[in-house]
């Protein structure tokens, strides 16, 4: 096909989706952009100021920020544990049975997002931090795990053959001919994480599963506004440190 | 002094190690601590019981037609979401993304420098964009259903809000690590920057950013679910509503329709990509 026609048939669909999706959204689009909403919104964000500071209500965010900050560096670490378990079969080192079953796995927890995760545990843990983590530690693992075992996968196997030929166990020739070379990749993979999973761990508790996100929607069902603005500059600056953070630990790195 | 094998031998930054794994281990139990770690409650009578009549309610999944002709429109309605938020989203943050831009000043020519005003121009776009992306979608669309009430408004409006900081910063960056002599050819002999854009910047730049916005098409497929649960309806509200009931076969059904429609979207993101490269 020429190329002329071939943009023409992949861009009609597009344009179609499109179209289509504006005409079938039920949301009253003339009165968005009216006056009266505007005013609305901007009536909603001149309420959250001045902030609440009264001490016992910053404790209380303080206590949300850490529990935040806790349960996305927590949810990480064992992410990071499930998906070298679930890596390894998964690059292919059990046989191509083993393989197929673990990257299926491996979809289906990186499929289901962390919030319909953590609402499916609640059911299994109760209200709490606790459901949280583990929603992120699922979620996380499938996605680590997958680019972890193509990590493993890419690597040139010529250092495991090496050790291998020489005698060798398997375990022996994999921790010191396969790991050491992608290890670096990992590290910065679960970095990269840890900056997403600050921010779905500060919204998860809007379902109940704790920290920043359960202030958040209990202040806002209240229509306490000057609390809510509180907490959201709180959620502003813990995403701000943690991307500076992990910022830094990359360069060093890198380096 | 005198040393024996032994001293020799030993790790010179050991103290260093020492000290770092009992301030790692420190925060480990903080953080268990914190997030209230019992993986017992799992375990215990009661958390089993709930848990077993939730996985039992899963059969017989709900496949009655009324149930149907409802999955079909709140999927329709996550992938109308998605969309619409997406081209907003593109809208609003290609020209934020040009004028932020410092490949195309021209003050810059000569000295290497931009001149101070439009420099703080720049730098509040970015500002503005960075606030943008910096509050997650979910608690957008927290503010929106407040301000504007329940609905999809809600959920595209959020989505527009927080891919257009997203894609605003990735587009600037594409810009400004692209290879500048093209453009910086057209500049210094005399091409206006509109010039300069359409046949240096642009040419070299677009198969990446439209790239990137099919990528993000496909990321605000999963947001738009998630948004649902806020009250911006599709998929997302049914799964809310169906789970607040306990009704194991409709939750079973609507996380399988969930699944196949982010894989379908995969899929054809990666599709159109590959034809883009």
């Amino acid at each position: 096909m020429q190329p002329k026609r071939r943009s023409v048939w992949v861009l009609l669909p597009i344009v179609a989706l499109v179209i289509t999706s504006f005409a079938t959204l039920r949301g009253e689009w003339s009165g968005l952009f009216s006056t009266e909403s505007i005013a609305k919104m901007l009536q909603l964000f001149t309420d959250f100021f001045p902030l609440e500071t009264n001490t016992d209500f910053l404790k209380k965010v303080a206590w949300g920020t850490l529990e935040t900050a806790a349960m996305s560096f927590l949810g990480t670490l064992l992410a990071l544990f499930l998906a070298l378990v679930i890596a390894v079969p998964a690059a292919g080192m059990n046989g191509y049975f083993f393989r197929g079953l673990a990257r299926g796995l491996l979809n289906f927890l990186r499929a289901v997002p962390e919030l319909v995760w953590a609402s499916l545990l609640v059911i299994a843990a109760g209200l709490g931090p606790f459901p949280g983590t583990l929603a992120l530690a699922f979620h996380t693992a499938g996605v680590l795990g997958r680019l972890i075992a193509d990590a493993f996968e890419n690597t040139p196997s010529e250092p495991y053959l090496a050790l291998r030929r020489n005698g060798a166990g398997a375990i022996t020739a994999f921790a010191y001919g396969t790991l050491p070379v992608v290890l670096p990749q990992i590290a910065s993979y679960t970095l990269y994480r840890w900056e997403n999973n600050i921010r779905a761990a500060a919204v998860l508790g809007v379902i109940g599963a704790g920290g920043l996100g359960q202030l958040l929607y209990y202040h806002l069902s209240l229509l306490q506004y000057r609390d809510t603005g509180t907490v959201l500059v709180a959620m502003i600056f813990l995403v701000a440190i943690v991307d500076t953070l992990s910022h830094l630990i990359r360069g060093r790195l890198a380096s | 002094m005198k040393t024996d094998h032994f001293t020799a031998l030993r790790d010179p930054t050991w103290h260093e190690r020492l000290w770092s794994t009992w301030l790692l281990l420190f925060i480990f139990v903080g953080c268990l601590i914190a997030t209230e770690f019992k993986p017992w409650i799992l375990f215990d009578e009661l958390s089993l019981r709930a848990t077993r009549q939730f996985v039992a309610s899963f059969y017989p999944p709900a496949l009655d037609a009324e149930f149907l002709k409802l999955l079909f429109v709140s999927a329709w309605q996550t992938i109308a979401v998605a969309t619409a938020g997406t081209t907003l989203a593109l809208i609003f943050s290609a020209p934020l993304a040009l004028a932020a831009t410092r490949t195309l000043s021209i003050s810059r020519i000569g000295n290497n420098k931009p001149a101070p005003f439009p420099g703080i121009i720049r730098n509040t776009i970015r500002g503005f964009l960075m606030v943008l992306r910096s509050i997650p979608e979910l608690v957008w669309g927290l503010l929106f259903v407040r301000a504007i009430g329940l609905g999809d408004t809600a959920g595209v409006l959020a989505i527009a809000l927080t891919y257009c900081g997203m894609m605003g910063k990735v587009f600037l960056e594409i810009m400004e690590s692209q290879d500048a002599r093209s453009s910086d050819a057209l500049l210094n002999n005399g091409a206006s920057r509109s010039q300069a854009f359409l046949y240096a910047t642009l040419p070299s730049c677009l198969p990446e950013m439209v790239s990137y916005t099919v990528f993000r098409w496909e990321c605000a497929i999963r947001s738009s679910v998630i948004l649902g649960f806020v009250g911006a309806g599709g998929l997302g509200q049914q799964m809310d509503l169906s789970m607040k009931m306990l009704e194991g076969g409709q939750v079973v059904v609507l996380l399988v329709a969930f699944i196949a429609l982010v894989w379908t979207a995969d899929t054809i993101s990666k599709q159109l990509r590959r034809w883009l490269d």
